[in-house]
Formats: structure tokens, sequence, C-alpha cells
């Protein structure tokens, strides 16, 4: 048994490699189940379809998908351009650091300025805060040719240790107790819910938004136009006359302003206040989510809806089996592996082979 | 400045500075056979906890280590499998293993948070422990930082001045050709990857057993990239990075100097330093290599990143 390199990758093995990557995970986990002395079927049932048993459900899972898909669109911009930004996290952070301070100072509800101006310009904040945060980068990378893999990692750890710095200095609520959080916001400095019983905001609307705007730009404009030629090859970009720099800044600082805005939602939305406890990995997971959706708006949405599962079904566990939340990541990472494997065989044929083939 | 202050400072800087070491001299190995391995932190939080849980339930800190170094080996090979076996993209397959690294390492370690083990012992070499200033340093360690210092030595031979090292530059720089001339291209990088895989494991359990002997979650706090970021810095040379780990090693123990001065910083300000220097070292790689006229990609290994097809 060995690889054979297709002429052409195959178009079926496109679309199907994802679900097989999922079908394997399942399996994966239904041994790992087994192994810790659970009963499989319940657990992945558990896992995977009792979160969605009611619209509440539902709901929840929307609002999880919501920072997912928005920083999922702002990598999807970046893999396109070939730019590996590994920093959705860290501007994710950044972006709910900058809007939770500006809001704080729209913090009275008896202001019609802070009314008026608190919720827009906390997320005007956040989405500069990200841009600017990934904007670093976009600078190391053009200016001093640095790699960008490593610098947004770097970036992240640092966005997370100023959050941190944040809490415990300039921002800690002077009332709270000396705990390491910010003072509440305002009830106007909540995003809008869409219905009063359910905690999903306007957040989804941010998302849908975004990958409308992602799909037009890479099929109807000449900038989606270029930013894929620089992914397919730089060269061939700077031949044909092509920006490339200008290209790479607004590939990053455009990740950087939606995952600004994932985070100033995210602070905005169902937090209510700058806590510690802000960055849930949503930058790292939507990087599987670009993969596994293919690097296109439709498949990014369905690849986010099924993430965002896999972090309630994770926390369902929690509480039904006294599993660690960390499932969610073992699964997610099982995921990714399982979707390089399979994407082999999307340019590679696997061929059988007797030993007497071989030999004639 | 006191002796003695001085004295701690080395002290802790070597210690600090023996896990970038470790896991360095696994990326330079990897990296010169042409392999772009970024799960570096995956391996080690894998490693990591397993060193950990071994030494809980056994007490036998030599078997943890072991076991430590053993998955590390154990991840470097999935890894091995998704691009050497199955020609996958090595930038994705890193990443992946970082992701796959993180969510093991806590699910596993979740009964241990907080528990405690012994430390690996510390091993005074008689009369030069003494030896003032750097006796206590170099010769007041523990078994482990001896071993790092060895395997630095036996990998800077092997890697730079053996027959060895030559097959593995060769296939770095051009591995079509490397083949041609009779080096299997596929097993020579297996065994350059899994390498790589054990002396990050060793780093894990460097930290899980002597660092910091209690389990927290991302106990490898970024040093597996921070390691990655290093070799480019050494310019994948043995001098830079043995020097660059423990400059490294030096800025995450600089809370002890401001102490002695009663300077107070932020910890969280503190803690970004190490983070803030690699970028730094990267920037100022690029504008020395400028400056010598040649692009910085002159000094990776040619094929670094890219699959390779071999020739029908």
């Amino acid at each position: 048994m060995h690889l054979h390199q297709r002429t052409e990758p195959s178009r079926l093995m496109a679309y199907l490699s994802p679900l097989i990557a999922v079908a394997l995970t399942l399996l994966c986990g239904a041994f790992l189940f087994h192994f810790l002395g659970l009963p499989a079927d319940s657990v992945l049932i558990d896992f995977f379809i009792s979160p969605l048993r009611d619209i509440y459900g539902v709901s929840e899972l929307l609002l999880k998908a919501s920072p997912l898909i928005i920083c999922a669109a702002g990598l999807c911009l970046c893999y396109r351009a070939n730019i590996w930004n590994i920093g959705a996290e860290g501007q994710f952070v950044i972006g709910a650091l900058i809007a939770g301070a500006v809001a704080l100072q729209f913090n009275n509800p008896d202001q019609l300025t802070d009314r008026a101006l608190g919720l827009p310009m906390a997320i005007l904040g956040g989405c500069l805060g990200g841009a600017a945060w990934a904007g670093i980068a976009a600078l190391l990378r053009i200016r001093f040719n640095c790699n960008e893999i490593l610098t947004t990692i770097m970036l992240n750890y640092i966005a997370i240790n100023a959050l941190m710095w944040a809490v415990q200095g300039p921002l800690k609520d002077p009332m709270g107790f000396s705990f390491p959080e910010s003072a509440l916001f305002a009830d106007h400095l909540f995003l809008p819910v869409l219905h009063s019983d359910y905690r999903t905001n306007i957040a989804l609307f941010f998302g849908l938004i975004s990958l409308g705007a992602l799909w037009v730009m890479f099929a109807k404009t000449m900038q989606g136009f270029q930013v894929s030629t620089l992914g397919e090859s730089k060269r061939a970009a700077s031949y044909a006359g092509f920006k490339t720099n200008r290209l790479t800044l607004i590939a990053l600082c455009g990740c950087g302003l939606l995952a600004g805005l994932a985070g100033a939602a995210e602070v905005t939305g169902t937090v209510g206040q700058v806590t510690p406890y802000i960055p849930q990995g949503y930058g790292y997971s939507a990087i599987i989510v670009v993969f596994l959706g293919r690097l296109h708006p439709a498949g990014i949405l369905f690849a986010a809806l099924l993430m965002a599962l896999t972090f309630l079904g994770g926390e369902n566990l929690q509480i039904e089996y006294g599993l660690p939340k960390s499932i969610s990541l073992l699964f997610q990472g099982m995921l990714l592996f399982f979707l390089l494997v399979t994407n082999t065989l999307i340019s590679n044929r696997l061929v059988f082979q007797t030993h007497q083939a071989l030999a004639n | 400045m006191e002796l003695e202050l001085i004295e701690n400072l080395l002290f802790s800087s070597l210690r600090a500075g023996i896990p970038l070491l470790l896991c360095g001299l696994g990326v330079m190995i990897t990296e010169k056979s042409g392999v772009l391995n970024l799960g570096q932190e995956g391996m080690m939080l894998i490693s990591a906890v397993i060193s950990f849980i071994v030494a809980y339930n056994s007490g036998n800190l030599a078997v943890a280590v072991l076991c430590g170094a053993l998955a590390g080996c154990a991840a470097s090979l999935l890894f091995a499998f998704v691009t050497l076996g199955l020609r996958a993209n090595q930038v994705a397959s890193g990443l992946a293993l970082t992701i796959l690294g993180t969510g093991l390492s806590s699910f596993l370690g979740i009964n241990y948070l907080g528990e405690a083990v012994e430390s690996i012992p510390t091993l005074d070499i008689p009369f030069l422990t003494n030896l003032p200033l750097l006796g206590k340093v170099i010769f007041g360690q523990d078994y482990l930082v001896y071993l790092t210092l060895v395997l630095t030595l036996i990998f800077w031979r092997l890697c730079f001045h053996s027959r060895f090292g030559l097959m593995l530059h060769a296939l770095g720089e051009n591995p079509g050709i490397a083949n041609k001339l009779g080096i299997s291209v596929i097993p020579l990088r297996l065994l350059a990857v899994s390498i790589g895989g054990l002396l990050a494991g060793l780093a894990g359990a460097y930290l899980s057993l002597s660092y910091t002997p209690v389990w927290t979650e991302g106990i490898s706090a970024g040093r597996g990239w921070i390691a990655l970021a290093l070799v480019v810095f050494a310019g994948w040379r043995m001098g830079p990075l043995v020097f660059g780990a423990f400059l490294f090693g030096f800025t995450s123990v600089l809370n002890l100097l401001l102490q002695s001065f009663n300077w107070s910083v932020s910890a969280n300000v503190l803690a970004m330093l190490p983070y803030t220097l690699t970028i730094a070292v990267l920037v100022a790689m690029n504008i020395r290599s400028t400056r010598a006229g040649s692009a910085r990609d002159l000094l990776s290994p040619r094929s670094l990143g890219q699959i390779y097809i071999p020739e029908k």
C-alpha cells in the first residue's frame, strides 16, 4: 500500500475529507470513552446531540459559534494570502481589553451621551485594538521579514499578560473585594440579544456579515483576487505588479479587526466585565474551523457550528460525567489531525499493490 | 552587587535556560534535516504530564524522565507519520500537534492540578562545587541539568563534526540530490524528527519534575515556541543557540534582580519579557543578515518545511 500522486486534485475527496475526519474523530472518541470505562454510545450522545435537544441549546450553540465565525472569517483572509497568522487569540484578547476599557469610560446609565455612544465606541475600540495588534505582526513581517507564526504566537502571550496586568491594575474594580476583575458594565453597554429568553446576541449577525463580506471579496473584487494570487505565489503577485506589502498589511489587519470585533462582542455580550477568563481559546479553535471549512465561507459556517458543539458538549460532559472541560480541546486536536490525514487523499491516491504487481 | 546575588542569578538563569536548550537542540536537529515541526509546545506538554503522572504514582524519577522522553518521541512519531508518511503540510501538522498536546495534557493532568512531586535531586560534585562563583552554578545542579550539558556536547559533535551531520546537512539543503548520493531521505528525516521529540520530551520532563515540580496547566508557557525562535536567532548554529538559551533563561529570572533593588514591577509585565525579547531577537537577526548582504533564508536549511516527493 502506498501513495500515488494524482495528476489533478480530487474534487470528490475535497468535499469528503472533512466528513471522514469527523467520522474518524467520533470513532476515536468512542474508543477513548470505552477505555475510560464509560458507556461510549451514551457519552457521545451527551457530547454531540444532547446539547441541541431544545431551542435553548441551539441558542447557546449560536452564541458560542459567533466569535468562532468572526475569528475564522479573519483567519481565512490571512490563510488565503498564505500568511500564517496564529494570532487571532491575542487579537481577540486585545479587542476585548480595549473594548472593556472604553466601555468603562461610558459606564454611567444616567448620562445620555454614555447611553448613546458607549456600545458603539466600545466595539470600535475593540476592532481598532485588534487591528493594531495584528498590525505589529504585519509591520514585523514587511519591514523586518520576521516569521509571522512566531511573532503572532509571542504577541498572544504578551496580550494575555497585558490582560492580566490590566485587571490587577488600571481596570481593577475598586469596589471589587480585591478580585482581579473590572467593574460590571451597565445595561446599556450590553449587546442587544435576539430574543429576551435566550442569550444569543447580535454578534451572530456580525459573524454572518463577516462571512458575506469575505465571500464578496474573494468572488467579486480585485482586492480578493490579489490576495489569492499572493497566496498562490508571491512571485506571481509581484510580477503582476500587486503591492504585496500592502496586501500583507490588509490581510493581517483585516483579521485583527475581526478578531478584535469578536473580543469586543464577547466582553460586551456574554461576560459584561473585563475578567482574566476572557481568553477561551476561540482564536486557536478558529484555526481548525478555517481548515475544516476548506477556507470557504459556507464551509466555515458549518465548521464553526461543529466546533461550538464541541465546546458545549465538553461542558455537558463535565456536568454529566465529571470529565474535564479540556476534552473539547482534545477532540478539536484529534479532528485537525484526522483532517490532515484525510486531506492527503485529495492530491494522492492510495494504491494497493500485491508483491507480485510490484515485481512486474 | 553582592557576590551571592550574582551567583543566585547565574544559577537560576542556567536552570531556566535548560528546557529551552533541550528543546532548541531538538528543533535544530529536526530542522537541519529539512523538517519544520511546530509541535514543540505540544510534545513538551504531553511529556511533562506523562512524566509527572509516572513520578507521582511510582515515585521513581528515573523511570518518570524516561517515560517523558518516550512520550515526546511518540508524539513526534505521530507528526512524522502525517508529514513524512502522508505528506501533509508541516506547518498545519505542527499546529495540530500543539493543539492536541495542550488538550491531552490538561485532560490527563486534571486530577493532579496543584499536586507536587519530589523534584530531581541535586548532585554536588565534590571539590568543584566549592569553587568561588561558578562552583555552585555549574557543579551544584541536578542530574537532568548535567545530562543536558552532556547531550549538548554530544549533539554539537554529531551535528557539526561527523558524517551523520554532513548527511543531515545535505538532506536539509536538497533532499533530491541527497537521495541521488545514496542517502535515504524519509528514514533519516524520521530519525531526526524522533530525536527532536525525545529532546522535547526531556525538556517537558525537566519542567514538571525539576523546574516547577507542581502540576499546573500549560506548564510550558510558550517555551516550545521560544525554542523555535531561538534556532532562527542562532542561525542554525550551536554556539549562539547555547548562548541564546541562557540569555532567555536570564530574562525569565530578572525578577530576582529587581527584587534586590527593591523595584516593584508587576509580575505580569515581567512575564511579557521573554516573549518581547523573542520578537526583538527575530528583528535583530534580520537586521544583521540584511547588513551582511544576504537574505535570512540563506541561513536556514533550504528545503525546510517543503514536502518531499520521491522521483520515479
